[in-house]
């Protein structure tokens, strides 16, 4: 099995992207995520509590969820997968086959401009992910 | 694939607790969320029926404190058991570092133990894994019925049936007394660290 590993450098660069462009838009917290369940790294605006090691684990089974059943329909992927509450939404994207990357935020931003924002973001990482 | 993170010097190792339906897999867990609350971060989440009959996942996060400086991680996971249910079985197995196989000990499950065990290596095969080299430890679960005059298969028998080839680490158990499960639990932690380690070096 291969396994993941991530220098320190590379994660660092990750959290300053994820604090920049979605923690300080009012995002209330980030996380990526591999297929598996694991954590790669976690950043919130330090005033929300998940459990986010459960979260992840959950988070990763509901993603595989989805995508097995578009394949059962016969579509490659579900290109969005969003989770609208009273006052807290989830919105996924996968980064890349491996990675997932999950924002949870309130009402004061709209998805639009979040899923903007996330393709950004997720083109940044893949830079600094290649760089491995 | 377990997820080693250089910057907080966290390693996050997922085990899977597998075996035929109702053989004692979630059982296993409740044991050891109620006996290491203090290593125990969070609550169990279980996802099932009605009937608590795993749907789809339990998850377990367990800290084993620090081996040569880095923080380790336990996921516990264990798969539905129910024959209908191989889709979201895989899904569980995605990325798995070591697995626990729980068999079921009663003389009428003979059958379902190895249809299952055979399963789980084509599963693993999917995931260009095998069950040959995946650290594994047996578990011979519900030993605890012999007293209630229920018929057991004798370890000998589970031996032969599922463990003649694989040669894996075997316990008699029974999750619902805790006899056996910590040591399972430690057993299979321990080869799963050895086998990262000797990955990594
Ligand atoms: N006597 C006895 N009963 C057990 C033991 N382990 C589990 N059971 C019982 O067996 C039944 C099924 O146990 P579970 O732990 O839910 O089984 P499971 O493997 O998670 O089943 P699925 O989720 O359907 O795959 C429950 O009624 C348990 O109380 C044991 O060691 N001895
Ligand atoms: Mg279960």
């Amino acid at each position: 099995m291969n396994y993941g590993i991530v220098s320190q450098e590379q994660l660092e660069q990750i959290d300053t992207i994820l604090s920049d462009k979605l923690i300080s838009l009012g995002v209330d917290c980030v996380i990526i995520i591999d297929m598996a369940g694991n954590i790669i790294t976690a950043k919130d605006n330090g005033e929300s509590k998940y459990d986010v090691y459960s979260f992840a684990a959950l988070a990763a089974g509901n993603f595989a969820t989805v995508d097995a059943m578009a394949k059962l329909v016969g579509e490659q992927e579900f290109s969005l997968l969003f989770h609208k509450g009273q006052d807290s939404n989830i919105h996924f994207s996968k980064i890349d086959e491996e990675l997932l990357l999950i924002s949870m935020f309130g009402k004061g931003i709209s998805l639009g401009f979040l899923r903007l924002n996330v393709v950004d973001v997720i083109e940044k990482i893949r830079k600094v992910w290649a760089k491995k | 694939m377990s997820f080693i993170n250089l910057k907080e010097k966290v390693v996050q190792v997922k085990i899977v607790y597998y075996g035929p339906g109702r053989c004692g897999k979630t059982t296993n867990l409740e044991y050891i969320n109620k006996t290491y609350r203090k290593q125990i971060v969070s609550e169990m989440v279980s996802l099932k029926t009605h009937g608590d009959r795993t749907l789809f996942f339990d998850f377990l996060p367990f800290d084993m404190g620090k081996i040569k400086g880095y923080d380790i991680k336990i996921q516990l996971y264990t798969v539905p058991g129910q024959v209908k249910y191989n889709a979201t079985r895989k899904l569980v197995l995605r990325g798995v570092d070591g697995i626990v196989f729980v068999a079921d000990a009663m003389e009428k499950q003979r059958e379902k133990n190895i249809r299952s065990l055979n399963q789980l290596h084509e599963n693993l095969q999917s995931y260009k894994e095998s069950i040959f080299n995946i650290p594994l430890v047996m578990q011979y679960n519900k030993v605890d019925l012999k007293e209630h005059g229920i018929p057991i298969l004798p370890t000998e028998v589970l031996q032969k049936d599922l463990n003649s080839r694989l040669k894996v680490p075997y316990f008699e158990a029974s999750a619902i007394t805790g006899y056996n499960v910590a040591e399972t639990l430690k057993k299979i932690i321990s080869s799963t660290v050895v086998s990262i380690q000797k990955k990594l070096l």
